[in-house]
């Protein structure tokens, strides 16, 4: 995976990561680029996207849209799969998660997919054992109520 | 100074902003109220801080003063300043940041920490976003790491060790011995990054795939074996809840192992062979309901298909892809259609079968797929199903976006001109592309047509009459119109004359046919190239008209002083012929003889020329000189074809019979050269056309009993190589030439390579071999055939380089053979 990123249907970022180095502005650029193709796609449209020289991969999950950007020898289904993994770990981490969980908590969403993926690759097949360490690393933290797992809105 | 507001505080006062404006001034404020927070050094609330400052940096705004804090963050004790430090470090401190290298000394420390959670951290920040050096200073704690039995910390040293090799190739070699024992883990985590650690290694260097195909692990097993031992398992096991989606036991991982497993078969068939068992089993049990299994599936075809896996097998994987394209998911459909396509060129019959699945999909509403349903289908096309495959491509030609009309159009006119079952039905087919989709042909199709027409000289009539009728209502696509002004200008006395055979001939006068013409020299929607193919037909027509010469003068004479250059110096010659040359008017305007047949690039082409369009109005382009030498040849063609290079009033050329000798013959051949230039955005190869002939049956060959001597042109340590030669009954400048090696020795010759230089002023063309063995005891030849093109006739000179594998070493000669008879080269 080069890059993921999470945006919604009005084109706003909530989440962007890159595992590649690109200038700010080419970054910028390109998620212009990006949110503009998959929310110009409709329904009967397939989830893959031919784009430079990468396949983008995307699916919307009620109000967010997941798009990761894959090389031409990674499996397109599979990458599918993996951005419902992720969604099924913050789903679990975070109870029955939507959309205003990861703006509030972005940060958390961030540690989440750090578990998951680590350059591009992924590094746990496990859901449970992804979802234990967050928990175990949040008990560590030492200021707890800046760190709450659903703090009210 | 007050605390500075919490996170989620900012958060939801940012949202509550009902305009741009007002954000941005929210955003400043806090920015102030974070920056003088800075200033003051406050170790307390920097986290918080930092991460207001990532959240507005989300939002699109500057953040780069944050940076300095989020090392300071890294090298704090606290778990959370830690946390908040590496996540501010991977979004705003990648490798162009002067700061970047600041961290790695507090990221060494960290790799070192007794917290498994704080190693966690680094390793996770240096295998995403870890510069060169960083990576070459750390790498040694990585490999460290790579060793330790903490499978949480092993998994996530795997990936980043991957990340190292990717930025320093060079260190992989470090990475070996850690490798040994990897596999032997039952942690899925640590086994699935063993993979992609294995595969990232295999995929960058053959020295080590070579390695990990031989070499055997601490538990003296193979590598090849043990993932299909691994892959057996989470195929035969229970349900096992923690790695399950939808009833299969940990996608990931399978998915991983059958991509390593492709690396290490490919082109190797012991690994292949050792690995086809499981594929097939893969194959048949794997559960197709749900995305997951496919997913699964796409990458065993892809694994079948890419090692030398045994024939049934790949049948077995190509009906897998069939099955897919009839799945109502449309990403499956796509994924089938994509591999299809790269294997239609290796399992061809295999994929015919599926032809009537895929042509449906040309109907399917996603433009990716219709994109490779049409590459596929002309993959697929043959002389069995081409009229089929036709009507549909052209239904869909008629009915599909613009941007792929010009690719499809090309397309049809390759299939036809190699599938076409009769004349009239190519002339047909070629007249709907040209009616369809006109304005999207190619430029270097009217050439070719205008070569195709004057090929099927029963069809001349029948032709001109159908463009005729084609130009009348609308003449507005360019490629059409040039075709047609060329074909009404070389058979307008057969429009006439009313003599059509295939339809109902139409009652067309000899000012109908000057009007038309005269139109499109008028209308503002005539490129200057259709203009100028007009206003050589309108001279052409007089000498085959016979009431409306005088019109035709005038007509020629008014754009003698025409504002566009080429049309203007087209007409004052063409004036000149009236006036002094009048007696050499007939035999220069005569009928164009049938024009020697030219096959033009593959069908292959097409997946090349993707998302290459031409403008709808064709630019003027003049054909590129290429090999045409400029003499006495270039006039004559310019009056009679219509290419745009430097035209001079001809001086006499003697009257030559209509059944034109060899010279209009060359002449003619230097036409279609011209006529299949290489359009500047497209990657097609240029060759010399005739030099393709060789590809398809000769007919154009004598036989080899014409008599040229054969010479032995090298016989050296048991090798001899005779040429034998037959010379081209069209085209006198080629020779061809069949090798004949043979092998005098006790023992086989292996790997045997044939190569030949000429001299400049030749071409040269070498088809593929018989075999790479000459066995011994001169039991048996390898031929290859060469062509060689020599069209100055000089004497034909070659240098040969031999090599070939003979008693366990590694053979090579240099040979000049200069012994060539005359009769092959004069």
């Amino acid at each position: 995976i080069q890059f993921m990123l999470l945006f919604s249907r009005q084109g706003k970022l909530r989440l962007q990561k890159w595992y590649t180095t690109l200038p700010d502005k080419e970054k910028k650029k390109i998620i212009r680029e990006i949110v503009q193709i998959v929310l110009s796609r409709n329904q009967k449209t397939s989830s893959f996207v031919d784009w430079k020289d990468l396949k983008l991969v995307y699916k919307r999950y009620a109000s967010l849209y997941f798009c990761c950007a894959i090389e031409d020898q990674d499996n397109e289904l599979l990458t599918l799969e993996i951005v419902h993994r992720y969604v099924e770990l913050l789903d679990r981490y975070f109870g029955n998660v939507c959309e205003l969980d990861i703006i509030f908590n972005f940060e958390k969403a961030y540690f989440i997919l750090d578990e998951f993926i680590i350059g591009g690759e992924v590094q746990e097949t496990s859901k449970r054992s992804a979802v234990k360490a967050i928990e175990d690393s949040d008990m560590l933290q030492e200021t707890v109520e800046e760190y709450m797992n659903k703090p009210a809105f | 100074m007050p605390a500075p507001i919490r996170l989620r505080e900012l958060i939801r006062t940012i949202r509550t902003a009902r305009t741009q404006a007002e954000e941005r001034e929210m955003i400043q404020k806090e920015c102030a109220a974070i920056r003088s927070s800075f200033r003051e050094e406050d170790n307390t609330y920097r986290c918080r801080n930092v991460a207001k400052l990532l959240y507005m940096h989300m939002l699109g705004y500057p953040a780069h003063f944050g940076q300095l804090e989020c090392l300071k963050l890294i090298a704090s004790q606290k778990f959370t300043d830690k946390r908040i430090g590496y996540l501010g470090a991977m979004l705003l401190l990648d490798e162009r940041q002067d700061v970047h290298l600041l961290m790695t000394n507090c990221i060494k420390n960290d790799l070192n920490h007794s917290t498994q959670y704080v190693q966690g951290l680094a390793l996770c920040t240096l295998g995403c976003m870890g510069s060169s050096e960083m990576c070459r200073d750390l790498a040694g704690e990585v490999e460290k790491l790579l060793k330790t039995s903490n499978s949480y910390l092993r998994k996530k040293a795997a990936l980043c060790a991957v990340h190292v090799i990717r930025k320093v190739p060079e260190l992989m070699e470090m990475f070996l011995p850690a490798t040994k024992n990897l596999l032997n883990e039952k942690n899925h985590g640590v086994l699935h990054t063993s993979v992609v650690l294995l595969t990232e290694m295999c995929e960058r260097s053959p020295d080590m795939l070579a390695h990990f195909r031989k070499v055997k692990n601490l538990s003296s097993s193979q590598l090849v074996p043990q993932l299909v031992r691994i892959l057996k398992n989470l195929i035969m096991s229970g349900y096992s809840p923690e790695h399950d989606v939808s009833g299969i036991s940990d996608p990931f991982l399978q998915v991983r192992i059958l991509r390593l497993l492709r690396i290490l078969g490919r082109n190797d068939d012991d690994s292949s062979e050792a690995m086809n068992d499981i594929l097939a089993q893969v194959a048949t049990n794997t559960e197709t309901s749900k995305n997951v299994g496919n997913a699964i599936l796409y990458e065993t075809v892809l694994t079948i298909m890419d090692i030398k896996s045994e024939s049934g097998l790949r049948v077995l994987a190509i009906n897998i892809l069939g099955r897919f394209l009839l799945n109502n998911d449309k990403n499956i459909r796509y994924v089938a259609l994509t591999s299809l396509l790269k294997t239609v060129q290796t399992d061809h019959n295999a994929v015919q079968r599926h032809r009537s699945t895929i042509v449906d999909c040309l109907k399917d509403l996603d433009v990716s797929i219709k994109r490779r349903a049409m590459e596929l289908s002309f993959a697929l096309v043959n002389g069995n199903n081409v009229r089929g495959m036709m009507k549909e491509l052209l239904y869909f030609l008629d009915s599909c976006e613009p941007e792929f009309k010009a690719d499809c159009a090309s397309g049809i006119f390759l299939a036809a001109e190699k599938y076409a079952p009769s004349k009239r039905w190519h002339i047909d087919t070629i007249m709907r592309v040209l009616t369809t989709a006109g304005s999207y042909v190619r430029d270097d199709a009217v050439p070719n047509l205008i070569q195709l027409i004057t090929n099927s000289v029963e069809m001349h009539a029948y032709t001109v009459q159908r463009l005729y009728k084609a130009i009348l209502g609308d003449y507005s696509q360019q490629p059409l119109v040039q075709v047609a002004s060329w074909c009404i200008g070389e058979y307008g006395d057969l429009l006439v004359s009313g003599q059509c055979e295939e339809e109902e001939p139409i009652q067309v006068t000899e000012d109908e046919v000057l009007d038309i013409l005269e139109s499109v020299l008028i209308s503002n929607m005539s490129a200057s190239v259709t203009r100028g193919y007009a206003l050589t037909a309108i001279m052409k027509l007089s000498t085959r008209f016979t009431c409306t010469v005088n019109r035709i003068k005038k007509v020629v004479s008014i754009y003698g002083s025409s504002i566009d250059v080429e049309l203007q110096q087209r007409a004052v010659e063409y004036n000149a012929l009236f006036k002094k040359y009048d007696h050499m008017r007939p035999a220069l305007l005569e009928r164009m003889p049938v024009m020697e047949k030219v096959t033009t690039n593959g069908p292959t082409e097409i997946v090349q020329t993707n998302g290459e369009t031409e403008p709808a109005v064709l630019e003027t382009k003049p054909p590129p000189p290429g090999l045409q030498p400029a003499t006495q040849a270039n006039d004559l063609l310019d009056l009679l074809g219509g290419s745009d290079i430097t035209p001079v009033i001809p001086t006499a050329p003697t009257s030559k019979p209509p059944s034109a000798g060899g010279e209009l013959l060359d002449l003619l051949g230097d036409l279609n050269l011209t006529g299949s230039p290489v359009s500047a955005p497209a990657p097609q190869i240029a060759q010399p056309p005739f030099l393709l002939d060789g590809l398809s049956p000769q007919p154009l060959f004598n036989d080899i009993a014409a008599g040229i001597p054969s010479i032995t042109a090298y016989n050296k340590n048991g090798l001899k190589i005779d040429f034998t030669f037959e010379r081209s009954n069209t085209n006198p400048s080629i020779t061809v030439i069949t090798i004949q090696a043979s092998n005098s020795t006790e023992l086989d010759m292996t790997d045997f390579v044939f190569q030949a230089a000429v001299p400049k002023t030749f071409q040269l063309q070498l088809l593929s071999p018989s075999s790479s063995v000459i066995p011994a005891f001169n039991s048996g030849t390898i031929t290859q055939v060469i062509k060689v093109l020599n069209p100055q006739k000089q004497q034909l000179r070659m240098r040969i380089k031999l090599t070939y594998n003979h008693k366990g070493s590694a053979m090579q000669d240099l040979a000049e053979v200069n012994n060539f008879p005359p009769q092959s080269w004069q």
